[in-house]
């Protein structure tokens, strides 16, 4: 009986220690919840910048939906600040999760950078990096309403692909993302919506769901 | 199926933890090892060094900057080892439960 249970520890041993050699596990929930809240800022002040260039006297766009309108917005001050507006909601984003993230794993006294953050890192940030560039180049072209649905794929991918290296729920939270951003294929002109639900809510949800699971208990 | 069976060389929980790190990853640093089994280095020194008499893990010597940099990665004959030590244990938990 317990050389069963013995057995059983050494089992344990091993799957804790091939987890923790390849994964990241400090990722934290209200890193989640943090960069969700940052992403509701940011889709409120672009929906404002989107109203006023709507309202404008020199946006020539006459309707009532201030998003239909984005064609519309090609070489005017808006475009450039509602790129700011997104630049700066994803630095945002990022120094507010990486602080929710870093101050768990000082209190599990595990490291923050070592190989398998890297690889995180490096998964995470390369369909992003080369997202964000195709995504400056549809702006300038123009195509604006390709933008949202844009950044709910690439990211998407980049959670799918980055889940193997960390907790290994994110790839449902990196499909919905994929999903938020194939349904809005369906309806461009409406990105900021989906954007908001996608980057927003979608985060908190998540977020919570992961505190919930993981860090309750270590409160 | 018993105790006979097991691995004499894994009979030991830091030779484990070392195997079970390095069946997963490509390579591993000597740090990287140090700081995730939480050994002195003596200890963990004397282990990989058993471990690589015995043929089951290949060392890799470098350098970052100045500082050597040593790796280690697992052999064919110690994956297959270890995955056998594996087996062993998994048939000794059903042997006793069936």
């Amino acid at each position: 009986m317990t050389e069963q249970q013995e057995t059983l520890d050494t089992l344990k041993d091993i799957r804790n220690i091939m987890d923790r050699s390849s994964r990241f596990l400090s990722l934290s929930g209200w890193s989640g919840v943090a960069a969700g809240c940052c992403a509701l800022v940011g889709a409120w002040m672009a929906h404002r910048v989107l109203d006023n260039a709507a309202a404008g006297p020199h946006s020539g766009y006459e309707g009532t939906d201030p998003i239909a309108g984005y064609n519309d917005l090609v070489g005017t001050g808006t475009t450039a600040s509602l790129v700011q507006i997104g630049l700066l909601t994803l630095l945002a984003a990022i120094v507010s999760a990486f602080l929710f993230t870093w101050w768990r794993s000082r209190r599990q006294s595990a490291p923050l950078w070592n190989a398998t953050s890297q690889r995180l890192t490096v998964a995470l940030g390369i369909p992003m990096l080369v997202g964000g560039i195709y995504l400056l180049k549809l702006v300038e072209t123009g195509s604006f309403g390709m933008v949202a649905p844009g950044c709910l794929l690439f990211y998407g991918l980049g959670l799918v692909n980055a889940s193997r290296y960390t907790l290994g729920e994110i790839k449902w939270l990196g499909y919905a993302q994929l999903a938020t951003g194939l349904v809005n294929l369906a309806f461009v002109g409406y990105g900021l919506y989906f954007w908001a639900f996608g980057f927003g809510l979608l985060h908190i949800v998540y977020g919570l769901i992961m505190w919930w699971k993981h860090e309750r208990n270590q409160a | 199926m018993n105790i006979s069976q097991l691995n004499k060389v894994f009979d030991n929980r830091i030779r484990l933890g070392i195997m079970s790190a390095l069946l997963v990853n490509d390579s591993v640093s000597y740090n990287d090892l140090k700081e995730l089994l939480q050994v002195t280095d003596g200890n963990l020194a004397s282990h990989l060094k058993g471990l690589e008499d015995s043929g089951y893990i290949k060392v890799q010597k470098g350098f970052i900057g100045r500082k050597t940099n040593t790796t280690y990665s697992v052999s064919k004959a110690g994956e297959k080892a270890f995955r056998l030590h594996l087996d062993v244990l998994e048939q000794m938990i059903r042997g006793t439960q069936g």
